[in-house]
C-alpha cells in the first residue's frame, strides 16, 4: 500500500495544506495540482513579461520549507507547477531546496508546432464550437497538451525526490505514483481507471474531506483545521480515501460522491491520456471514520487522440459596482443601469456584450432566483467587453460618477476606477497522440 | 406532494468551458428513481430560463444513486470571456436545490 496526499487543487490553494499533510501524519507521495483550465494564461502573460517566469511562483519556496521533512521521511513530490516553464521552475526549486534530486518532464509546450500541426492537416477544431484553430490563429498565447500520468512515473523513476510537469492531466498526478511503484503497464486499464479514479477525487484536495460541501456542512467538524485528503492505494487497483487523525473536514461517502461528479461530462467516458475510466462501475464503501473504500473500477484503452490547452487574445473586459440602499434599492440599482448604458451609447461605444448583475436579488442564480421584495441593499455589477481597448478604458470613467449624478445614495466605490483586463480565452481542442512526445530531464 | 430537490438529494456544480455541470446525489438509494423521475433535462432547462443558452444532458450513475446534469451555454462564453460574477457555475447546483418535485408522501423517509 503506498499513501498518496494531494496538498494543492489548484494555484492559490491553502498554503499551509501541504506542510501539514507532512507533518500530520505518514505519506509517501505529495501531489500538487497547480493548473486549472485558466490559468496556462496567466502563466504565459507572467513568462511573456519575465522568460525566467511562468511557473507557480509558490512552488519553490513551499519546497525550501519542507525540503528536510522531504528528505528524513522519504517523501516524493509531483506537481504540475511547471506551467508553460518548468525548467525555470526545476532551477528555482533547486535554489530553494540545494540537494534535492528534481526532474522535469517536457513535451506538452506545443505553441512552436501550431503551423506544423496545420500544415500536416490537423485543425485543432475548438472541441465546444467546431470551430478551426484557423479563426483565432493570430490570437494564441499558449498551447499545450495534456500529458498523462507514465512520463511522471518515468521521471519518479529517475529517482527524483520531485517531479516538475507542465501541463497534465490533473488525475494522472496521483496516477504516476501507483505505476512507479506497482508497475502497471499501459494495457491495465482497470488499474489505470482506478488510479485516475482516485486521482480524480483528491485532486481538488480539500473539497474532497469537507470543503464546499453540502452533506450536513454546518457539522462539518474544523473547518479552519480541515485535512487535506490521503489515497491509500493498493496494487490491485482498489483503494481507500482518508485523512490524517486529528485533522478537520470530514471524509465520507456522500461528500466523495459530490466530488467525484465534480466537473466531468459522460461519467462511463472519462478521458485521460492514460485510459478512459468508467465512473459508473465504482463500488463506494464507508468502512470507518472519515474513510470510504472504493473498488470496482473498470476502464478502457487510451483514446487515440490527446486533448490541448490553448489559451488565446479575446479582447478587453471590465467590471463595476456601485451599492444602493433601501428604500427602492432594486429600483435604484437598475436605474443606475440604464443610466449608463444609455450614456455608453451616446459615446457611440460598442462593445461584444454588456452584462448586469444584481447582488443581493439574482446574480449567482439567475431567472432560478427567488423573488426578493424590498432588499435593504442591493450591489449592481456592470461589465463589458470587447475587442477595443479604448472603449473598454473609456467604460470604466463612467461608473463613479453616478454616485453625483444618478439615483440618490449611490455608495461602495472606495476602490476607485474598475480595471480593464486582457481576456485570454481558453480553447480545447484535439491533436494525435503521436505528435506529442515527452522527454525527462533531471535538473542539476 | 411537493418538496424541493433539497430533500431528497445534495449537489455540487462546476465548470468546463461554456458548459456548467450539476452532480446531483440522491440522500437515499430509494430516491434515486425520484432523481430519474423528476429531474428530467427538460424541467432542468426550463428552471434555469434564459441562463442555458444551450440544450441539457443528463448521465445516469445507478451504482453511486447519482446524476450529472451537463448545461451547454450556461456560463455566459465561459472561462475568462464570461462576464458573469459565477462564471464557473459554482452556485447553480446550489440554485437547483430549489427544484420542486412532485412525490408521493409514501416515498419520503427521514
Amino acid at each position: 500500500m503506498i499513501r498518496i496526499a494531494n496538498g494543492q487543487g489548484f494555484w492559490g490553494d491553502w498554503l499551509e495544506a501541504p506542510v501539514r499533510l507532512i507533518d500530520d501524519g505518514p505519506i509517501d507521495y505529495l501531489t500538487l495540482d497547480y493548473l486549472a483550465e485558466v490559468t496556462m494564461s496567466i502563466l504565459q502573460k507572467q513568462r511573456q513579461q519575465d522568460p525566467e517566469l511562468g511557473y507557480a511562483r509558490d512552488f519553490p519556496p513551499l519546497i525550501g520549507r519542507i525540503a528536510r521533512r522531504l528528505r528524513d521521511h522519504h517523501i516524493k513530490v509531483v506537481a504540475n507547477a511547471g506551467g508553460v516553464n518548468p525548467t525555470a521552475c526545476a532551477r528555482a526549486v533547486l535554489k530553494a531546496a540545494p540537494g534535492l534530486k528534481v526532474a522535469v518532464v517536457l513535451g506538452d509546450d506545443i505553441l512552436p508546432r501550431i503551423d506544423e500541426f496545420l500544415a500536416k492537416g490537423h485543425q485543432m477544431r475548438n472541441i465546444d464550437t467546431g470551430e478551426p484553430i484557423s479563426t483565432i490563429r493570430e490570437h494564441i498565447l499558449s498551447a499545450n497538451a495534456y500529458i498523462g500520468a507514465f512520463p511522471l512515473a518515468e521521471a519518479l523513476a529517475t529517482g527524483a525526490d520531485v517531479v516538475i510537469s507542465g501541463r497534465c492531466a490533473d488525475a494522472a498526478l496521483v496516477l504516476a505514483p501507483m505505476i512507479d511503484r506497482f508497475g502497471w503497464g499501459s494495457d491495465d486499464y482497470d488499474k489505470l481507471a482506478a488510479g485516475i479514479v482516485a486521482g480524480h477525487i483528491i485532486e481538488c484536495g480539500g473539497q474532497c474531506s469537507g470543503g464546499n460541501c453540502q452533506v450536513d456542512w454546518q457539522n462539518i467538524p474544523d473547518l479552519a483545521n480541515i485535512g487535506y485528503p490521503i489515497v491509500e492505494a493498493e496494487a490491485d487497483g482498489s483503494f481507500a480515501v482518508t485523512k490524517h487523525p486529528g485533522t478537520g473536514g470530514r471524509i465520507d461517502s456522500h461528500g466523495v460522491k459530490e466530488q467525484l461528479l465534480y466537473e466531468i461530462g459522460d461519467p462511463r467516458q472519462y478521458m485521460t491520456p492514460d485510459c478512459i475510466a468508467d465512473f459508473t462501475s465504482l463500488h463506494l464503501e464507508d468502512t470507518g471514520p472519515d474513510r470510504v473504500r472504493g473498488s470496482g473500477v473498470c476502464g478502457g484503452p487510451r483514446p487515440a487522440m490527446l486533448k490541448a490547452s490553448i489559451s488565446y487574445h479575446a479582447g478587453w473586459k471590465a467590471s463595476g459596482t456601485l451599492v444602493y440602499s433601501w428604500p427602492n434599492a432594486i429600483e435604484k440599482a437598475r436605474v443606475a443601469d440604464r443610466i449608463t448604458r444609455e450614456r455608453l451609447d451616446q459615446l457611440g461605444l460598442h462593445f461584444d456584450e454588456i452584462y448586469t448583475e444584481y447582488f443581493g436579488v439574482n446574480a449567482c442564480h439567475g431567472p432560478a432566483a427567488h423573488p426578493v421584495a424590498d432588499p435593504t441593499e442591493v450591489q449592481v455589477r456592470i461589465s463589458v467587453r470587447g475587442p477595443d481597448k479604448r472603449a473598454v478604458d473609456r467604460f470604466t470613467r463612467e461608473m463613479i460618477p453616478l454616485v453625483l449624478t444618478g439615483p440618490p445614495g449611490g455608495t461602495g466605490y472606495g476602490e476607485g476606477r474598475p480595471e480593464v483586463r486582457q481576456i485570454v480565452a481558453y480553447w480545447p481542442a484535439l491533436i494525435p497522440r503521436e505528435e506529442i512526445q515527452t522527454r525527462v530531464e533531471v535538473v542539476a | 406532494m411537493k418538496i424541493p430537490l433539497s430533500r431528497i438529494a445534495h449537489t455540487r456544480s462546476g465548470d468546463k468551458g461554456d458548459i456548467a455541470n450539476i452532480g446531483v446525489i440522491a440522500w437515499r438509494p430509494h430516491y434515486y428513481p425520484i432523481l430519474l423521475r423528476e429531474v428530467t433535462p427538460a424541467r432542468v432547462k426550463s428552471y434555469f430560463g434564459e441562463m442555458v443558452a444551450g440544450g441539457v444532458d443528463r448521465f445516469e450513475l445507478p451504482s453511486l444513486h447519482a446524476v450529472n446534469l451537463l448545461l451547454h451555454h450556461a456560463l455566459g462564453g465561459g472561462g475568462t470571456v464570461s462576464l458573469r460574477t459565477d462564471a464557473q457555475g459554482k452556485t447553480l447546483g446550489a440554485a437547483l436545490l430549489a427544484l420542486e418535485i412532485e412525490i408521493d408522501e409514501r416515498e419520503l423517509t427521514d
